[in-house]
């Protein structure tokens, strides 16, 4: 665990060094901030207390963010060889993508975290439904793990990191997306496989403040399967 | 026994990079990897290395075996990559401390460690600085740095003066040497000279096979076989070659093409001719302008070996 820990910590620190941790918390904060209180179907115009508008932001600009700040995390190391200087340490190939896999989440917490302003200026204006509100952040970090898995997958890809950027929105579209699209065009079984495979779907769930534990399987899993593929292509330089 | 490699192989796709090799180095030994470009050297370190497994056969380092313990033997080893790869964007002290803590160096001996290694290293006027701001001669010494930071028993270092100038090639040198004192180290090369001033001894490697392993001297002495010498004599009259081949120590003599009266002369096996070629001068009062023993050089045992 504490191997974990010193990757985790390093990549930090590579985040906020090269000032892509401020420009990614501000960009994230900026943009659901304008959207939540200023432009379009904001909070005043719907006139409730609660964090809807907020997550729906947060549900789009989280999935830009991410592959963006996961992109780096090991085709750089592959493009400049220092995957090898770090495969060679003693420390296996599970805790190196544990470590950078905890230490995008961090970020992302942080990030989430500073949000916190906007529950206690909505809690000012009216009745919020704090069940909900725990559960749509909940969600929130979910669906951000499960991006940043899919993202170190695509960014074990390749050794650029453009392509590993647009791999992971590729990737993640059809969670995002398309298999919400599919499950409600559909009917029968295949209506409802494709809707359990949207994140949408489960994040709406979550964000009623209802914790199912079909929810958290479904992030956990999809998490899970993010980072077996990054390991095993890590791992891939063993095949005979 | 340090390193103990039994039938290594490694296929990319159907090419085989290593084919069977074996070998064994002592404790202390200072080992180096000589071969053309291509010749497996890089891809043999990488197994002993750990980072890629081998197709068959199994390399343990001081009784642990790469297949069954990797862990172990990455603690055991210090690594420098071919072309030094390192996180440019870190400080060389941060990333001291790094190499230091995944190896699993205490937390307590990691700041004297790492004081070691700078002064070592000759890193003291430049340790605050980001490694992207260095030189390659400072980068290679930061690359040998993190390598010694656990105080590995083995040392394994691929190609560690590509790209430096003259006097940084003759410090590191040093610094190997200074090194092979306490450890086990394996260079590899494709710079001859280099291996035959910094190594014990020197396993040739080629296409995936090792073709020669002994010390400098006798890989020299193996090819040598025969004395040769390079003769020049001014002599009134007579026939020089003639002369000369009626020795009974000499095999053949042959002018040297553009040279008036230099002659090369090829002794019998176990046979030397210096003195033969001296008498035989007197004998006939020609003068001895000069007389060479030709040494096999060890560029001339390479490219036997690897052509």
């Amino acid at each position: 665990m504490s191997k974990v820990w010193i990757i985790t910590k390093r990549e930090l620190s590579a985040f906020f060094d090269s000032l892509i941790a401020y420009v990614m918390i501000i960009l994230f904060l900026g943009l659901s901030g304008s959207f939540t209180w200023l432009f379009g179907t904001n909070i005043f115009m719907l006139g409730q207390a609660n964090l809807d508008v907020f997550y729906d932001v947060a549900y789009w600009s989280l999935f830009f963010f991410i592959p963006a700040i996961t992109m780096r995390m090991i085709a750089e190391e592959n493009k400049s060889g220092t995957i090898e200087l770090l495969i060679t340490k003693a420390i296996s190939d599970n805790q190196i993508v544990l470590g950078k896999f905890l230490a995008c989440l961090i970020l992302v917490t942080i990030a989430l975290i500073c949000t916190v302003p906007y529950y206690v200026t909505i809690s000012q204006l009216g009745n919020v439904d704090d069940g909900a509100v725990l559960g749509g952040y909940l969600a929130m970090l979910l669906l951000s793990a499960s991006y940043i898995g899919i993202g170190l997958f695509a960014s074990s890809l390749t050794q650029n990191q453009i392509v590993a950027f647009l791999m992971a929105l590729f990737i993640g579209i059809f969670f995002h997306m398309l298999f919400d699209a599919i499950g409600s065009g559909g009917t029968g079984f295949v209506g409802e496989l494709f809707s359990y495979l949207s994140i949408r779907t489960h994040v709406d769930s979550l964000s009623r403040g209802v914790i199912d534990s079909r929810d958290i399987i479904y992030f956990l899993s999809l998490i899970l399967i993010g980072l077996l593929g990054t390991q095993i292509m890590l791992s891939k330089r063993n095949w005979k | 026994m340090a390193i103990v490699v039994e039938n290594l192989t490694k296929k990319y796709g159907v090419q085989k990079a290593v084919n069977d090799i074996s070998f064994e180095i002592n404790t202390g030994e200072v080992v180096g990897f000589l071969g053309p470009n291509g010749a497996g050297k890089s891809t043999t370190m990488k197994m002993i290395t750990c980072f890629m497994a081998p197709t068959a056969g199994d390399v343990t380092v001081e009784g642990a075996s790469i297949l069954s313990d990797p862990e172990l033997v990455k603690r055991k080893i210090g690594y420098l990559p071919e072309n030094n790869p390192l996180y440019l964007d870190m400080p060389i002290v941060d990333y001291l401390r790094f190499s230091a803590e995944i190896q699993g160096v205490s937390k307590s001996e990691i700041p004297t460690r790492i004081g070691e290694m700078i002064e070592k290293c000759g890193l003291d006027a430049e340790k605050h600085k980001n490694i992207q701001e260095l030189s390659k001669g400072y980068r290679q010494r930061v690359g040998l740095a993190q390598a010694m930071i656990h105080d590995p028993e083995v040392l394994i270092l691929d190609e560690p003066t590509t790209g430096l100038d003259p006097n940084q090639i003759v410090e590191i040198r040093k610094l190997i040497k200074e090194l092979g004192k306490e450890k086990t180290v394996i260079l590899s090369s494709h710079i001859l000279s280099e291996v035959e001033a910094t190594c014990d001894r020197i396993l040739i490697i080629n296409k995936g096979r090792i073709v020669a392993d002994g010390t400098a001297e006798t890989l020299r002495q193996q090819a040598q076989g025969q004395e040769l010498l390079t003769v020049h004599i001014e002599a009134s009259k007579g026939d020089i070659q003639k002369e000369l081949l009626g020795l009974k120590t000499v095999e053949t003599v042959s002018a040297i093409e553009g040279k008036e009266n230099w002659f090369t002369v090829q002794s019998k096996p176990d046979a030397s001719s210096r003195k033969e070629v001296f008498d035989l001068c007197v004998d006939k009062k020609w003068y001895l302008l000069e007389m060479t023993g030709m040494e096999t050089r060890l560029e001339d045992v390479f490219r036997n070996l690897t052509n």
